[in-house]
């Protein structure tokens, strides 16, 4: 089977072209480095199945850093190369179009984003182009899906051009200044609104405090929807609707292991939170407890990310991640992880040293909480008032500066400074963002409910074999001793480490009080990451690495535990 | 006031200039180039941030973010 990749410039739109080509969803956002490893997916060009790779942004054939790499592998493999342009940044968008037009490979170009060329004032004959390049060009809006077919139609058509021979960078842009000189022209247009809001939130003195605005409201938008699809919509769910369904079923199922396995002890009434059966906590912790707080980032993320805002954020704390060992593009893994740290960890690929990436993924498992981590910290702390929330946010807000400053003076290695390009600023559609809000969602709960099913199957059947009650009373010295905590604290850890939300129904029944369930939840965010998180991180970070990093997270929390208890419980 | 080859760090902001030289090694200098900031373009700095951090630069039809070491090696001249 035929392979065509899709190829170009970070955040020209290859993943919209990608969806649009095979039907398939990809997250595609307006910020460079949304893609950061391939995808594949499958079309029919007339009546011949071809593979469709959808590849990382680069600006060169020679990669700066792993997403890069990976693009250049695809490229290797591939029988025929898409080059999606960014027509209203011809210029440099060629540099890498003569790259591929030297390697001998077949070359369609698609001069995607053609509708904001209009709005520049760029003018830009294709046909000329094409003729120039010797290999077909498209115009294309992937957004909206014009020209898309015409693309497909000509793909065959793609061909390499034997008189483009590898030269040097100079001769490149030598024969770059020729070609747009003859085939683009450029009307000077007057600073629109959108230059406008772009200076005003990349300029420190009024993008600091928008910054902290949006954030600001960013976080109450997501606690209102979540709260508010918790208390209108899921929790009358599961307690008028699911509820008799389930106690139905408890009467006719009777005592024994099934029943506890299912629903949790018989002839008490059913707690979702605490019971422990696959049918009450397995489904009501990741749907009425996690789920809407997922929906709700989701939605304010997506808008975050399409409107182009990201850029500009990084460059307005880049101040401050660069005193964390990192640089200002830091802040993407962060945000990303704190919706799922598996997104997160695969992000830290954009950053460009092995330095930057290991700070950057050690800080994420450490001090990041995940949308579950979070619902878990409202569910238990919210009935004991806000300020306790805040006590375990705070904690980990510090954590996450120290551990940075100690981290960037103790690792070895560089970490440049930030090069980073800053979109101009898109109206995002709303199809686009619910489509994208789904796609993540349908992904955690694909993700979600099997892990949570598997960890309660593993609660239960560790409880049964009597493992978890001595776990609890073995390591009970050191909870109580140390952390001030009770022994079967550690049991929520040990739980926490297949699923962070599963932890919740285990701290419950054990009685705590709010500082108590503090030093807890805090030390539950800090001492692992999820096994999912696991697994990634020891794919990116390597073996080595990764076993630094969990020395690094398990020691974090040994002590943070430690100075919690002093300092709240006051013994 | 000589405006003839003074680093972009030093240049003032909202002003246009032309890059007239581009110091540091080979591979920094591709490194800029792929971004279409080399001799020769039009450059103009949007915003400085506090505390010795990045500049924001127009150039070659878009906009991004460098540090200020690698400012400090972009030289540029005023363009009247």
């Amino acid at each position: 089977m035929k392979k065509i990749v899709l190829m170009g410039n970070p955040n020209v739109g290859k993943s919209v072209v990608f969806s649009r080509l095979t039907g398939a969803n990809v997250i595609a956002s307006n910020y460079p480095g949304t893609t950061v490893d391939f995808s594949k997916g499958k079309m029919r060009i007339e009546g011949k199945r071809v593979e469709i790779i959808d590849a990382p942004g680069t600006y060169s054939l020679e990669p700066a850093n792993k997403a890069e790499e990976v693009a250049l592998k695809m490229l290797d493999e591939a029988d025929v190369a898409i080059n999606i342009v960014n027509a209203t940044n011809l210029e440099r968008n060629l540099y890498l179009t003569l790259e591929l037009l030297e390697r001998d490979k077949p070359v369609i170009i698609a001069l995607n984003l053609w509708d904001e060329t209009k709005h520049l004032g760029i003018h830009i004959d294709e046909k000329e182009l094409e003729k120039l390049l010797g290999v077909p060009v498209v115009s294309t809006v992937a957004l909206t899906g014009e020209g898309i077919k015409t693309l497909v139609s000509r793909i065959k058509k793609a061909k390499s051009n034997p008189d483009i021979k590898p030269t040097s960078e100079e001769g490149r842009w030598i024969a770059i200044g020729s070609i747009t000189k003859k085939v683009e022209h450029v009307e000077h247009r007057h600073h629109s609104l959108r230059d406008r809001i772009s200076d005003l939130t990349i300029r420190p003195v009024t993008g600091l405090p928008i910054a902290v605005g949006i954030l600001l409201l960013a976080f109450w938008v997501v606690r209102f929807i979540g709260e508010n699809l918790i208390g209108y919509m899921f929790e009358p769910l599961f307690e008028d609707l699911y509820r008799p369904v389930v106690t139905e079923m408890s009467n006719w199922l009777g005592p024994g292991f099934i029943h506890t396995l299912l629903i949790g002890e018989y002839g008490v009434e059913i707690n979702f939170v605490e019971s422990m059966g696959m049918l009450t906590t397995g489904l009501f912790v990741p749907i009425a407890m996690v789920l809407p707080y997922i929906i709700a980032f989701y939605f304010i993320l997506s808008i975050l990310e399409d409107t182009g805002y990201m850029p500009r954020l990084a460059t307005l704390v880049d101040n401050i991640f660069h005193k964390l060992g990192m640089h200002g593009h830091g802040i993407v893994p962060m945000f990303l992880g704190l919706g799922c740290n598996v997104p997160g960890a695969l992000s830290t690929r954009t950053l460009e040293t092995r330095k930057q990436r290991f700070i950057s993924a050690t800080l994420l498992a450490i001090a990041v909480p995940c949308m579950a981590q979070m619902a878990m910290v409202f569910g238990i702390l919210g009935p004991y008032g806000v300020y306790y929330i805040g006590l375990v946010f705070l904690t980990l807000a510090i954590l996450y500066v120290i551990m940075g400053l100690i981290m960037n003076k103790f690792i070895k290695g560089e970490s440049p400074e930030i090069f980073l390009e800053i979109p101009p600023y898109r109206r995002p559609s709303f199809k686009a963002i619910f489509k994208k809000t789904w796609m993540r969602v349908r992904w955690f709960l694909k993700e979600a409910i099997p892990f949570l099913f598997l960890g309660v199957l593993i609660i239960n059947i560790l409880y049964a074999v009597g493992f978890l009650q001595w776990l609890g009373t073995a390591l009970s010295p050191i909870m109580e001793g140390l952390f001030g905590l009770p022994g079967d604290a550690s049991i929520a850890l040990v739980i926490g480490f297949i699923r962070k939300d599963l932890a919740v129904g285990m701290l419950l029944p054990l009685g705590m009080n709010a500082m108590q369930l503090v030093i807890a939840a805090t030390m539950l965010t800090i001492y692992f990451p999820c096994i999912a998180t696991f697994a990634v991180l020891v794919k990116e970070l390597g073996v080595k690495d990764m076993i630094k990093s969990a020395a690094i997270m398990a020691s974090t929390a040994v002590i943070v535990g430690t100075i919690l208890r002093i300092i709240l419980l006051g013994v | 006031m000589d405006q003839q080859n003074i680093s972009l760090l030093h240049f003032p902001t909202d002003k246009k200039a032309r890059i007239t030289c581009i110091d540091g090694g080979h591979g920094f200098q591709r490194k800029l180039q792929v971004m279409g900031i080399r001799e020769g373009q039009e450059i103009k700095i949007v915003s400085r941030q506090p505390f010795r951090g990045p500049l924001t630069i127009k150039v070659c039809g878009s906009q991004m973010t460098l540090g200020r070491g690698m400012a400090r090696k972009i030289l540029v001249e005023e363009i009247q």
